[in-house]
């Protein structure tokens, strides 16, 4: 090798990215998602067992010779029952969390939530027309989820049209106040469609609380391909995301476009978004506490929060599914009234013990 | 090649001719300082060479079109250090400067390895590399506006412009940082726009002034031309007097005198 070609290689190692989180962290998130699901599995009315359980899966790994120790009934309730159910905690854990997490960078504000620009108030009217007037299923599909999936997406454009039509899409304070409007105009509707038809109240309002309950794998399924574009996209912003930082006006002396940047964050949170509400309803807090509690332990930059908060979002919600499965067995707990519960301590505890909750 | 040259330019804002057929041709390694009175236009005019905002007449930079380039490319032309920046509190000063380096970057790209050594060569270069694992929230004034002018030198452009990079300083504090603009400017070959409310300060630091007043140059020319008390009175409506010593010319405000014959009390 000449001493150019040295010089070549050391010049492409320096223009290499610099990973923005440790091994360390990315193994320990690795391993409580793991946990999590491995728990998930295991435990409910029907304790499996976490090392049957983990046999189980290895079974299932060629070359391994490890022989499942569940009966077919026991097989039936893991596969057909638990798995759906925690793929679908997964799921929507990380996409709320990581939807969260990216409203917070891309409004520069901690208070952020993946609702925070309607997107809840349109997918509670979308999921309040299907069940206060009955539709059914006329083409053969549950057309609740249809609906809230479009309802929060409408909700959203409306929000972003109307801020823009005003600000330019210059201001995120337009923005915000825009989806202020939007949200308080479409649950002024749906409160009125719930007053007219008193007999599905609690219905709507199970919904609300939302719950992971499945209807087997075509759930994730249909969510999984809206979860990797949505991700796949924040992701790739991320370290656009620490330039936000610094406000539109700087981001654009450092050359990014930012209303563009700001649209394609907010459409690939909101699709996120309204793909996890319509199979789960409205989980409360889990994109606002994931996010702050990971810049507590890595620090503020997304290149680690929104990866990180992929996987401790997902594992958060199987766990915190665990406890509305188990708690009241064989009743259930709603899974928005679980992750407040929980949520809420600590992040009392978070204000408490930090000087500031940054973005 | 000039880095900046202006022609009629004028920019519109919500409705307001704010900047009104500006021109000046500033030459690589040069400093023009942008003085005039609050409202004058120095603010809007460094922003239309940023290219942030629209402006109608002709602006190159290093020969292109301001407005035909794009963000990118303004970016690694130019360097802003706004008066009052956002400061990310939990951001390290390490990771503050990296930011610099964006327009370096691909799209949605990471720094690597020889970004970090940009950086810190930057702040080397502000003899404040000891602050780089420091947060911005814990730095003082002077800390910041270095950390401020680190990322700007990392974003290595030809251009810096500097609104008003001395106002939230007391003297010490601006005269350091604009000594470390001069030793960058004889040492990069850096070119330098830069809005100035303090005259004396602009005097001794830039090679030509730029007045502005309401929107349109009222004088430029070397600081003593431009230095006048006359000059001073009428369009800042200042009771001045000029100094002129062997460094440059100092403006010194004096209270206007009191009228006798006017009853006192």
């Amino acid at each position: 090798m000449t001493e150019a070609d040295v010089r070549a290689r050391l010049a492409r190692r320096a223009d290499r990215p610099l990973p923005g989180i440790s091994v360390a962290w990315a193994l320990g998130v690795a391993g409580f998602v793991l946990l999590a699901a491995l728990l998930g599995l295991a435990l409910g009315p029907v304790g499996l067992g976490t090392e049957r359980v983990a046999r189980e899966l290895l079974s299932h790994v060629p070359g391994l010779g490890v022989e499942s120790p569940l009966t077919a009934t026991e097989d039936a309730i893991l596969w057909e029952l638990r798995a759906p159910r925690v793929a679908l905690g997964l799921v929507v854990g990380a996409l709320l969390a990581s939807a969260g997490a990216a409203y917070q960078g891309v409004f520069r504000n901690p208070l952020a939530d993946p609702y925070l620009l309607g997107a809840a108030a349109g997918a509670g009217l979308g999921a309040t027309l299907v069940i206060a007037y009955d539709v059914g299923d006329p083409l053969g599909v549950d057309l609740r989820p249809v609906a809230a999936f479009a309802g929060a997406i409408l909700g959203v454009a409306a929000a972003y049209g109307l801020g823009r039509s005003v600000g330019g899409g210059r201001s995120t304070a337009t923005l915000i106040l825009a989806g202020v409007t939007v949200a308080a105009f479409l649950t002024a509707v749906q409160t009125f469609l719930q007053q007219r038809n008193t007999e599905t109240v609690q219905e709507v309002y199970a919904w609300i609380l939302g719950q992971l309950e499945t209807s087997g794998w075509s759930d994730v399924a249909i969510a999984l391909p809206y979860a990797v574009v949505s991700t796949a996209l924040l992701v790739w912003h991320r370290r656009l995301l620490d330039v936000l930082a610094v406000g539109d006006d700087e981001a654009a002396s450092l050359g990014v476009a930012v209303a563009r940047v700001r649209l394609v964050v907010v459409a690939a949170a909101t699709l996120g978004t309204a793909a996890a509400v319509a199979f789960s309803g409205l989980i409360a807090f889990v994109g606002i506490i994931v996010p702050h509690a990971i810049r507590l332990l890595v620090g503020t930059s997304y290149r680690a929060v929104l990866p990180l908060s992929l996987g401790v979002g997902a594992g958060f919600l199987v766990l915190t599914d665990l406890i509305c499965r188990t708690a009241i067995a064989p009743a259930e707990l709603p899974i928005g009234v679980v992750t407040a519960f929980l949520g809420a301590p600590f992040f009392a505890v978070v204000l408490r013990t930090t000087r500031t909750v940054g973005p | 090649m000039s880095v900046v040259r202006a022609r009629g330019v004028g920019v519109v804002l919500d409705g307001v001719r704010v900047v009104d057929g500006v021109g000046l041709e500033l030459e690589r390694g040069g400093w023009i300082a942008l003085i005039g009175p609050n409202g004058a236009g120095k603010t809007t005019f460094l922003r239309a060479v940023a290219g942030l905002v629209p402006y109608d007449g002709s602006l190159e930079l290093l020969g292109a079109e301001v407005a035909s380039l794009g963000r990118r490319d303004v970016a690694r032309r130019v360097a802003v250090v706004p008066q009052l920046p956002v400061i990310p509190p939990d951001m390290s000063v390490l990771d503050y400067v990296v930011l610099g380096r964006t327009p370096h970057l691909g799209y949605a790209g990471a720094p690597g390895r020889r970004d970090v050594d940009a950086a810190r060569a930057a702040l080397g270069a502000l003899d404040v590399l000891q602050l780089a694992g420091r947060r911005l929230g814990s730095l003082s004034g002077g800390e910041r506006q270095r950390a401020v002018l680190a990322r700007a030198v990392a974003q290595d452009g030809t251009l810096l412009l500097l609104d008003e990079p001395t106002s939230a300083l007391d003297v010490g504090a601006q005269q350091q940082v604009l000594e470390l603009v001069a030793s960058l400017r004889a040492e990069r070959g850096l070119t330098v726009l830069a809005a100035m409310h303090d005259l004396t300060l602009a005097g001794q630091y830039a090679d030509r002034l730029l007045l502005l007043d309401g929107g349109r140059e009222a004088a430029s020319g070397a600081p003593a031309e431009v230095l006048t008390e006359e000059l001073v009175a009428r369009h800042y409506g200042a009771s001045v007097r000029v100094v002129e010593g062997e460094e440059g010319v100092a403006v010194v405000p004096l209270r206007p005198r009191v009228d006798a014959e006017r009853p006192v009390g």
